[in-house]
């Protein structure tokens, strides 16, 4: 068998090693890709985002035991950031997951960012792709949630949960990040804590100012109590399960769905065109010393950054300049 | 190309709840820039084996000090080998006595490190017998 009708079967040391490939830029990775693209864009994919310590993991966890009970499997991409000073990284999510580990209908793997900003890792869409023609129904997405930058998530889920706590003062930090305009849920995590009841006020206040977004969706604000106490941490998770398939719900009769498959197609195109054109042209600048005689003339001012990239779309992009 | 990046698991089988020897192992990893998935405590061969096949890693590392290594090392190896990833490699640390490394080393486990065993000669046996996949 393809490996690829391998990965279509469900086979996981398949899908895992492709990632992999992914994720190290191994050129047969792509040719995998386009084999398997035509069977993707059937999963249900819901992005996770919010501070670290917010308890994102815990509640992924969570969400995939809901998700199980109703018969649909699970895949989860969780993202950890990569250490700019060494290249390593701690991926440590999964802890909070283990207990699905031998769950066949379950499928768990840690990202690192190896340097890609907005909280995601440059595999992330690709690796999507590889869960999704597994036969994944729903695929959730675990941001970093270093709070800057985070928005990157909007490109490839078709749900964002934006998870806050009590008492941490980040909401604000989230509104300067632009986290709380990607919101298509908010979830007040560890409502059993003091500051909860004040969180949601700010939180309505905010939408409340706020213009309506296109298509008129007000994100509802789902709280869930402490995660220790199985009782009510299910009640929350069932209704935030509710929340997140009334979204979907929302975006298919109002016509919106499609616009978010848009935009996801719109990044991975954006994405495969800087490495078809882009990437290539650098590669061969760096190759040949021309970046580095293009440095040194613009470090004594000969010449502008503007002028020297037209030099250089003049000479490689023939027919568009 | 970009290089093929080293990903390790490092995960505690059995019933002791002292991790602190895994964590300092996992910082280790990643400051030699591998890649390193950690599962936490009290997992059982079969949650290991999984989460390994899951992840693609190169190797795993059990830490044991409950004196159950004889029994729960080769497990995780075993259950590799059955799931057809006979290609991780296995290696162990923890209190184990020296009468025991024969018995490991016969039932898959490709090193074994003890409380001894020096961060950087770890890193170095690591580098010089993990290749990531190619
Ligand atoms: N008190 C309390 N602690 C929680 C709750 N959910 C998660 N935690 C703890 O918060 C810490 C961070 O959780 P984690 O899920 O890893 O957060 P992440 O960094 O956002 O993924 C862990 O120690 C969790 O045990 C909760 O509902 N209440
Ligand atoms: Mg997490």
């Amino acid at each position: 068998m393809e490996k690829t009708d391998k990965i279509r079967a469900g086979d996981v040391r398949e899908a895992s090693r492709l990632i992999r490939s992914i994720e190290d830029s191994v050129p047969e990775a792509k040719s995998a890709i386009k084999h398997i693209y035509p069977f993707t864009g059937k999963a249900q994919v819901i992005g996770i985002t919010g501070s670290p310590g917010a308890g994102k993991s815990t509640l992924v966890d969570g969400l995939i035991e809901c998700f199980r009970k109703t018969g649909k499997t699970v895949g989860v991409l969780a993202v950890d950031p990569t250490s700019p000073f060494t290249g390593g990284a701690i991926l440590g999510d999964r802890i909070r997951m283990q207990r699905h580990a031998e769950d066949a209908g379950v499928f768990v793997r840690s990202l690192a960012t190896r340097g890609a900003l907005g909280g995601l890792s440059k595999a992330v869409g690709d690796a999507i792709h590889v869960m999704d023609a597994m036969g994944k129904d729903v695929i959730l997405v675990e941001t970093v949630g270093s709070g800057q930058q985070e928005v990157e998530i909007i490109n490839h889920a078709h749900t964002v949960l934006v998870v806050l706590i009590p008492g941490m003062g980040d909401e604000i930090q989230a509104i300067k990040a632009g986290i709380m305009e990607i919101a298509d849920v908010f979830v007040i995590n560890k409502a059993d804590r003091e500051g909860s009841g004040k969180l949601q006020r700010e939180i309505m206040a905010m939408l409340d100012m706020s213009p309506i977004p296109a298509g008129g969706w007000r994100p509802p604000i789902v709280k869930i109590g402490n995660a220790f106490d199985p009782a009510e941490f299910e009640k929350g998770l069932e209704e935030l399960t509710t929340k997140i398939l009334d979204h979907r719900e929302y975006l298919i009769n109002h016509n919106l769905l499609g616009d978010r498959i848009r935009r996801k197609r719109t990044h991975e195109l954006n994405e495969a065109l800087r490495e078809a054109i882009l990437e290539p042209v650098l590669n061969l600048l760096v190759s040949s010393g021309e970046l580095d005689r293009m440095l040194d003339r613009l470090q004594k001012k000969e010449v502008d950054p503007y002028t020297l990239a037209e030099e250089v779309a003049k000479k490689h992009l023939t027919g568009c300049v | 190309m970009a290089k093929r990046k080293i990903r390790v698991m490092v995960a505690k089988p059995g019933l002791d709840g002292h991790d602190r020897g895994a964590r300092v192992l996992a910082r280790c990893f990643r400051d030699a820039g591998y890649e390193v998935i950690y599962t936490g405590c009290h997992q059982t061969p079969e949650q290991i084996a999984a989460a390994a096949i899951q992840e693609d890693v190169d190797m795993v590392g059990l830490s044991c000090l409950s004196g159950a290594h004889r029994y729960l090392f080769p497990a995780v190896k075993k259950l590799l080998v059955e799931k057809g990833a006979d290609d991780i490699v296995v290696v162990g640390g923890g209190i184990i006595p020296d009468q025991d490394f024969q018995y490991l080393y016969d039932n898959g486990i490709k090193e074994i490190f003890t409380p001894g065993a020096t961060l950087e000669s770890i890193v170095k046996w690591v580098n010089e017998n993990v290749k990531p996949r190619n």
